[in-house]
């Protein structure tokens, strides 16, 4: 009707005149006209260029905007003992959410979940707190690690608990607690450091280790994160999965320790505030590590309170710190068979030279005294070592000098960086007149002298006794070890002796051996309280008891000088080295005893118990642990 | 037309009737055709559903199709003598907008009356085109060179104008005085009138920016640069565009449009629908949607130069001139031409105080044509 041909063409060509106006007014909306018509023109051509032109472009910018990529924090690898029981794996967490978005009444829902499962009042304020602060689709925790009974509730009035949801988490679980926490260690929260160095770390659920295996064999036991692709709309919810993939969970590691002897040596300890390491001393295989006091290593992974920091740090037992491989003491007269090697190799001694100890020795104007007042006459090395006879290593030490001496207790292990997969180890020290000029200070005669019987500045770690004690009974270079396998693929160590001998003479070496089994097995030997007490089978040992602080000389000659009366922190270090069987040795081991006064009264029995418990369980030609079987706890990943 | 013309002659009943049957039906049919886009806009912006969008917009549309048509029959007499009543109205509950009107966006903009809520803009701007049309009607084109005659009609607009200015709201304001001038413009100001009003205009321009609202004033600056500010103020131009460009020619499918879907698209329903649209149907349903708006504009224009009353002419230009306006302000907005502004696409975005004022318009673009041959107290032009 508008547009018919005939009205157009009156239009065009002569303006109707019925009216001036009319013929001004059909001459300029033809020009309006025209200008809107070239505006839509315009637009049109825009819509060209931003659609079809420019499509491309701006379709790849829709993907940016829709495809979101997500990571998924793998499960952490599981550590399990050498009989593969789990020590630290990942426990499943079946936790409550809510969902605000798909509740209509909050407080009312959260009444009737209160009602089922309890909530406290202070997480019923973080819970209110939560749903106001957040977006309202992202799930807030009610409550976590719900029992079955608590889960069956829930589900069971799931009609009257809107927007409530189960769902499924882990934490780090560590099943032994205390008793191997200093070995394996413990997990906690990524911080901003680490997350600086590594992004995935700031996935939620990834834990960094802290300590322990977690710690030094993190990069193993993390896996690799994997990844989904998701479409998310405008305001970061996700609407569907486009691609997933799942990432690698964490490797197992197996550990060289059996926890069931680590339990029984925790057991035999008791609660003194001490250290023990027994080692397979043909391989290097460590059996057992205990350092005593021990702390909760599940606590580090929601945080541990200031309170608890506090009484860890004040403690003078210091539950924190592996006393294996991070305490460090005098070893004693446990050094002596290392000072005997180093004169034997240097040739200043012989296995049949005798010593004379009058009780004491005269060395440039000062008199070093034997623990005996009234001295042991005339020694070979094997009675020396027998009696623990503190001359005759005086005057060793001073004939063969300290560097000797350093040369061979570096190559027993002591006062050395045993590169065991624990962090924060110490190496200890073995003095040489070189260091002791590195720091400024000149070398004594009388420091050597001291030396002799492991006093003075020398300071080793259990794990070098252990260690020190398996390469005498094996002659062997074998360095001390806790991965046995890494997700079942054996280490190469864990197969059998493939260390280096040493470069020692195995004469030598038997000589050390035959004198550490007369201190335990002869008559008059140091430490009769070690003997075994299973037939045929005979241990080797040398006490050990480590002055922490200088005996006045007027206090010792006054003969009314008793260790055993100072106060704790003041007594002198109880230490023991052992090896069994003495005629075909397996284990070795090595006991501190913090201010335990002597090493042949409260070492030795210790020795001696943890001894026949490894012996007894031989975990070294097991393939199961013996006996019944720690109950595993439920377990996940 | 013998027979209508015997209609309009018979008795005021068949009179009505007759008058039904000058109603322009092939323009009724392309306001439907446009409301249906609307539709399937709406129901595929509610993501597959007619609720909450596009049900509600069906049955106003409903509403205001019989306005519409009841507006159509009503003679010129009766609406010029309408004009002044419904002015007034305009400008009172402009005025009422302003102190007490619902805040939105940093605007005052809505009053709700009984429930519903009412865009007086909207309002004045008919209401604007009425008077004006009025005014011109009786003021004879040769009487039009002397300037007096011409400061009443300008109060009328600038009175307007500076309310919703004020509001604050830029795109109607700027609406409401393009449609004023182009009325003027229509109605035979002269040339040299015009000359001597564009002069001043810079200047004025440069005083009405300093006066600016802040939020208006980001809109200015993030149009120019949108990529400044991502996720602030140019948040609506980036996602528009790039909703838009992922249509490409022939769009992503319906109701599968991601961008739009998926919310990255604001106020989809309402400023944005045309860019939900073109990004499920393409630049081919794009184009075919400015087609159709074109063809409405197109159709506005005729029936006002059909008209052989000034009066007629007039509204016909106002409501077409005011129906393209909306339309190129939205587009460009859409397509980040020109910086955002609150103006929907008139019969597709959501929203009934649009929906209703802009079937009242089509009503007195009916009423133009049913009554294109009236003759009534027009100025002293007939030579």
């Amino acid at each position: 009707m508008i547009g018919r041909r005939k009205t157009l063409q009156r239009l065009m060509s002569r303006p109707d005149a019925d009216t001036p106006s009319r013929g001004v007014f059909t001459r300029r909306a033809l020009v309006v006209l025209g200008a809107q018509m070239a505006a839509f023109g315009l637009l049109g051509h825009r819509l060209y260029g931003l659609q079809v032109l420019e499509g491309d472009h701006f379709a790849r910018m829709a993907e940016n905007n829709r495809v979101s990529r997500r990571l998924i924090a793998p499960p952490r690898g599981r550590v399990v003992d050498r009989f593969g029981i789990a020590v630290a794996s990942n426990k499943v967490n079946w936790r409550a959410l809510l969902l605000p978005e798909e509740t209509s009444d909050i407080p009312g829902t959260l009444d009737r979940f209160s009602a089922l499962v309890p909530i406290e009042a202070r997480d019923r304020a973080r819970i209110e707190r939560e749903i106001r602060h957040k977006r309202r689709f992202i799930p807030v925790m009610l409550h976590d690690f719900l029992s079955w009974d608590d889960m069956a509730r829930i589900e069971l009035n799931a009609p009257s608990l809107p927007g409530v949801l189960i769902d499924v988490g882990t934490t780090r679980n560590y099943p032994f607690g205390p008793l191997l926490a200093h070995v394996v260690g413990y997990v906690a929260p990524p911080g901003e450091k680490d997350v600086a160095q590594d992004q995935t770390l700031a996935l939620p659920g990834m834990r960094v280790g802290r300590a322990g295996i977690e710690q030094t064999q993190d990069g193993l036991l993390r896996g690799q994160v994997g990844a989904v692709e998701v479409e998310v709309n405008a305001v970061g919810r996700l609407m569907s999965e486009l691609s997933r993939d799942e990432g690698q969970p964490g490797d197992e590691i197996t550990l060289t320790i059996d926890s069931g002897l680590q339990q029984a040596v925790l057991g035999r300890i008791g609660d003194q505030s001490a250290s023990a390491v027994v080692m397979d001393c043909r391989n290097g295989e460590v059996l057992a590590m205990v350092s005593n006091p021990s702390f909760d290593p599940s606590l580090f992974d929601s945080g541990v309170s200031q309170a608890q920091w506090q009484e860890w740090a004040t403690d003078p037992r210091t539950p924190l710190i592996n006393k294996a491989v991070a305490g460090v003491y005098p070893p004693g007269s446990t050094f002596k068979p290392a000072v005997a090697m180093a004169a034997l190799q240097a040739g200043t001694l012989s296995p049949t030279d005798r010593i004379f100890c009058p009780g004491y020795l005269d060395v440039g104007g000062t008199r070093f005294h034997c623990w005996s007042r009234y001295g042991h006459g005339s020694l070979t090395l094997k009675e020396a070592l027998k009696f623990s006879c503190d001359v005759f290593f005086y005057e060793v030490a001073r004939r063969t000098g300290m560097d000797a001496i350093a040369a061979a207790s570096h190559s027993f292990g002591l006062g050395t960086n045993l590169d065991i997969e624990l962090p924060h180890t110490r190496p200890g020290l073995i003095p040489t007149p070189e260091w002791r000029r590195a720091h400024g200070q000149h070398w004594n005669g009388g420091d050597t002298i001291v030396s002799g019987i492991g006093q003075g500045f020398v300071q080793v770690t259990p794990l070098q006794l252990a260690t020190y004690a398996s390469r005498i009974a094996s002659g062997r270079a074998v360095q001390p070890h806790l991965v046995r396998a890494v997700s079942s693929r054996l280490g190469a160590s864990a197969e059998g002796s493939h260390w280096p001998a040493l470069d020692m003479p195995e004469p030598f070496l038997n000589q050390l051996r035959v004198g550490m089994y007369a201190v335990v097995n002869e008559e008059h030997g140091s430490a009769p309280k070690a003997r075994l007490d299973i037939p045929g089978v005979q241990m080797a040992g040398k006490t050990g008891s480590a002055q922490v602080r200088h005996v006045s000389r007027a206090l010792r000659e006054s003969g009314h000088f008793d260790s055993s009366l100072l106060p704790w922190e003041y007594r002198p270090h109880a230490l023991f080295i052992c090896f069994a069987p003495y005629d075909a040795p397996r284990y070795a081991a090595a006991i501190v005893v913090e201010h335990g006064n002597a090493g042949a009264a409260v070492a030795a029995p210790l020795a001696r118990d943890i001894m026949t418990d490894t012996l007894t369980r031989d975990p070294s030609n097991r393939k199961e642990p013996p006996g019944q079987v720690v109950a595993e706890v439920e377990d996940f990943g | 037309m013998n027979f209508q013309k015997r209609l309009l002659r018979a008795e005021p009943n068949f009179r009505l009737l007759a008058k039904l049957w000058q109603v322009n039906w092939l323009y009724v049919l392309l306001i439907c055709a446009l409301a249906m886009v609307g539709y399937g806009a709406l129901y595929s912006a509610a993501g597959g559903s007619s609720r909450p969008f596009a049900g509600p917009q069906t049955i106003r549309f409903a509403i205001g199709l019989v306005m519409m048509v009841c507006v159509a029959l009503m003679s010129p007499r009766v609406l010029t003598r309408l004009a002044w009543p419904l002015y007034g109205l305009s400008l009172v509950l402009l005025v009422a907008v302003l102190r007490m009107g619902h805040v939105g966006k940093g605007a005052e903009r809505w009053l709700v009356i009984g429930g519903v809520q009412l865009q007086p803009s909207e309002l004045a701007k008919i209401a604007l085109v009425l008077v004006l049309a009025t005014w011109f009607h009786r003021v004879s084109y040769r009487r039009m060179v002397n300037p007096l005659y011409l400061l009443p009609p300008a109060a009328m607009v600038l009175v307007p104008v500076g309310l919703v200015l004020k509001e604050p709201n830029l795109g109607t304001g700027v609406i409401i005085g393009v449609v004023g001038a182009t009325i003027f413009f229509g109605a035979g100001m002269r040339l040299w009138q015009i000359a001597l009003l564009l002069l001043p205009l810079p200047f004025l321009g440069k005083l009405a920016y300093s006066h600016l609202h802040d939020y208006q004033k980001a809109r200015i600056t993030t149009f120019l640069n949108p990529e400044s500010d991502p996720l602030g103020a140019g948040y609506n131009i980036i996602q528009s565009k790039i909703a838009l460009g992922s249509g490409g020619m022939w769009g992503q499918g319906y109701l599968h449009g991601t961008q739009g879907q998926l919310n990255f698209l604001p106020e989809k329903q309402t400023d944005f629908i045309f860019t939900m649209i073109a990004e499920e149907w393409g630049y081919v349903g794009g184009i075919a949607v400015i087609g159709l708006l074109m063809l409405m504009v197109i159709g506005g224009m005729m029936i006002a130069m059909r008209s052989r009353n000034q009066f007629g002419r007039l509204l016909g230009l106002g409501i077409a001139t005011n129906f393209f306006l909306y339309c190129a302000v939205n587009l460009s907005m859409v397509m980040g031409t020109i910086p955002v502004g609150g103006v929907p696409l008139p019969l597709i975005s959501y929203g009934g105080s649009a929906m209703l004022t802009v079937m009242f318009g089509f009503g007195l673009l009916m009423s133009a044509w049913v009554h294109r041959n009236d003759n009534f107290g027009e100025g002293e032009d007939r030579s």
